[in-house]
């Protein structure tokens, strides 16, 4: 107590602390007064259409008819989508660079995936559309149908454009995030963890199981979600592939369109209020499904981290 | 070293500040700049994303004669360009889509003027093996295609009229627009005015509830989704369309005559058609032999009643500029020229701009 308030006292230190207190609330102040300006901006649509506007497929600015449920399906589906097939490679890269590869290549391919980062998200588009479009189309999609078609999944005809190459580029795009922040949290967990786990007589892969992979998992889950955060608004290479249709469809192939992608389309020829208000509805969902998400990441990743330590050996 | 870390932050405050204080000075146009400096000006125009590389150069070589002026013109948009002005947080607006009636009653400095800047058309163009550079389309059949009733490039109706080309069976794939724009205004237009369906089904706009087809954002976005997507067919803006040397369709016009895209057919198109007083029209499907069906104004958008003198002379001398000299610069960047009849109309429509009663230029 009486330690406290020496140190509190100090006149430097309560500046520094007020200083700092004013940044941390700034960040509080700024979130909820976007918060408010979006729904302020959104009420005319809010009012017009309800809950009917989150229920409604149709999407018509001649007809001022606004729906946003072929958005939101596209974005989760491309997200989810994108998590699945980043998660699992991620990790794995992560524990490859981490336990297994040799310090010179463990550089190399660490600093080329951390590049995958760096690439501008209109060049992953240009690349969506040039490349893995087409070859979805010509390739990946007809041999798809061929062996899994009979889940409608892989039904319909391949255009190329669509769900299934906004996931792939989504996934690309999120792969670093997860990559880097998983092998970050495996890099922090005690080299004694290892040591027990190998003295114990554990192969590499029980020792990774058993030591390292519980040890890490909460920060392992807190990189999957801030990758899956990227996904949801990820914008420009999402609409460059994903065939910007708000429609519902089950396939994989067909085209769909995303939340953030609408918005940044439409936004600068909304040519009237309702129009304009009913973009800022989605952006403010979009908000909401993000914060709902967070939340649950950081309670999964609390909850992870107030389990026990080690891993169960079985 | 804390002191020091405290000082940088102290600069990088003041810095911010004085930042955000020019930021505030250029966001007010509409103060006056007092009667005392009446040569120099700083305007700022905002809108139409279609217009933006034509102005742009305008801008610059207008600037070369009269350096004493300053003009500032983002492509932010048409819809963004409408609001703006109509917002009187800008001076001048441009837009590929005339303004409605309710917007007009909506704006805060009185009566805005539409003054034609340039003309544009939209090519059809697509992708298909073995077919000819300039297949031809009939309206009713483009419309049908866009709807997504005719479905096969094989289809009995798109033969009809092109005699002697076989075309594949093969799925068409229809690409659009999926940002809004000018073209597709202009292109929703023209089917909207040849298929009544269209009208009632779907209408004219810069966004649109499309019935079939892939969208991709900007011209870019379409011109790869049709060159990576065999069976493909969409629209672009003709200058695009020309600058890429995609194949691009020739369109049957009201007097039957089939014609290709070019900047002399979109002239024509804009001589031919019948243009009000306020000049608030479509051009698609003008009547004229030579008329090209699917082109369309980008207009300024002026108050007639300036509040500043300076600043509304230079934007009157600009603009006149923009629709006399101005438009040598047009054909070097696939824009077609505004037709000398309808630049002449427009002259005296500057010459009705007035500042407290008096027109600006005579």
């Amino acid at each position: 107590m009486s330690k406290k308030r020496i140190l509190t006292t100090s006149m430097g230190d309560q500046t520094l602390r007020l200083l700092t207190l004013l940044m941390a609330v700034s960040v509080l102040v700024l979130m909820a007064w976007m918060g408010w300006q979006m729904f302020d901006a959104a009420r005319p649509s809010i009012q017009k259409f309800g809950l009917s506007f989150i229920t409604n497929r149709v999407w018509d600015p001649v007809k001022e008819q606004f729906g946003a449920l072929p958005f939101i399906y596209g974005t989760l589906v491309t997200s989810l989508l994108a998590l699945l097939l980043a998660a699992p490679i991620g990790l794995g890269v992560a524990i490859f660079l981490n336990e297994m590869a040799e310090s010179k290549f463990r550089a190399v391919v660490g600093f080329l995936v951390e590049m995958l980062a760096a690439i501008p998200s209109v060049v992953y588009g240009l690349w969506g559309i040039f490349v893995l479009a087409p070859w979805l189309r010509e390739t990946v999609e007809p041999g798809l149908a061929k062996w899994l078609g009979f889940i409608p999944l892989f039904q319909g005809t391949p255009v190329g454009f669509g769900m299934l190459a906004g996931g792939l580029i989504l996934a690309v795009m999120i792969l670093p995030t997860i990559a880097a922040i998983s092998r970050e949290v495996m890099a922090a967990v005690p080299n004694m963890q290892r040591e027990a786990a190998l003295a114990l007589g554990a192969t590499k892969w029980e020792m990774i199981r058993v030591a390292v992979l519980p040890y890490a998992k909460s920060g392992i889950m807190g990189g999957i979600m801030l990758g899956l955060g990227r996904a949801l608004g990820e914008t420009m290479a999402v609409t460059m592939v994903i065939g910007n249709r708000p429609d519902i469809l089950p396939s994989l192939f067909a085209p769909a369109y995303s939340m953030a992608a609408v918005i940044a389309n439409e936004f600068t020829e909304a040519t009237y209020d309702l129009y304009l208000s009913a973009l800022v509805e989605i952006g403010l969902i979009l908000f909401g499904i993000t914060l709902v998400l967070n939340f649950f990441a950081r309670l999964l990743v609390w909850s992870v981290a107030r389990g026990p330590k080690g891993g169960n050996v079985v | 070293m804390f002191r020091k870390k405290g000082r940088l932050l102290a600069h990088v405050l003041t810095a911010v500040l004085m930042l955000s204080f020019v930021g505030c000075g250029e966001k007010n146009p509409g103060t006056p700049t007092g009667q005392g400096q009446a040569e120099t000006a700083n305007l700022t125009g905002s809108g139409s994303s279609f217009v933006y590389p034509l102005l742009n150069q305008q801008i610059e070589e207008y600037r070369k004669g009269n350096s004493n002026i300053t003009i500032n013109y983002q492509s932010s948009g048409s819809g963004a360009g409408i609001k703006q002005v109509s917002e009187q947080t800008i001076d001048f607006g441009a837009t590929d889509g005339p303004m409605t009636d309710e917007q007009l009653k909506a704006t805060k400095g009185g009566q805005l003027l539409h003054i034609p800047l340039t003309l544009g058309a939209v090519a059809v163009t697509y992708n298909v093996p073995n077919a000819p550079k300039e297949l031809k389309i009939a309206p009713t059949v483009l419309a049908d295609i866009f709807l997504g009733k005719i479905t096969n490039w094989n289809d009995q109706q798109i033969a009809n009229d092109n005699p002697g080309v076989s075309l594949p069976d093969s799925k068409i794939t229809v690409a659009h627009r999926s940002d809004g724009s000018g073209t597709t205004y202009i292109f929703s237009d023209y089917l909207s005015s040849i298929s009544p369906e269209w009208l009632s089904k779907v209408g004219k706009g810069t966004s649109l509830n499309w019935p079939a087809g892939l969208g991709g954002k900007g011209n870019a976005g379409v011109a790869g989704v049709i060159q990576q997507t065999s069976g493909s067919i969409g629209y672009l803006e003709l200058a695009y369309a020309v600058q890429n040397n995609l194949p691009y369709a020739m369109m049957k016009n009201k007097e039957g005559k089939w014609v290709p895209p070019s900047l002399q057919t979109t002239s024509a198109a804009a001589a031919a058609a019948t243009i009000p007083d306020d000049m608030r029209v479509s051009i698609v499907n003008a009547p004229g032999a030579d008329a090209y069906p699917i082109a369309g104004f980008s207009w300024a958008l002026i108050y007639k009643d300036q509040t500043d003198k300076a600043k509304g002379t230079a934007l009157v001398n600009f603009i006149n500029w923009s629709i006399h000299d101005g438009q040598a610069l047009s054909e070097g960047l696939h824009y077609a020229k505004l037709p000398a009849s309808l630049v002449s109309r427009e002259e005296e429509m500057l010459k009705s701009i007035t500042f407290q009663g008096e027109p600006l230029i005579k």
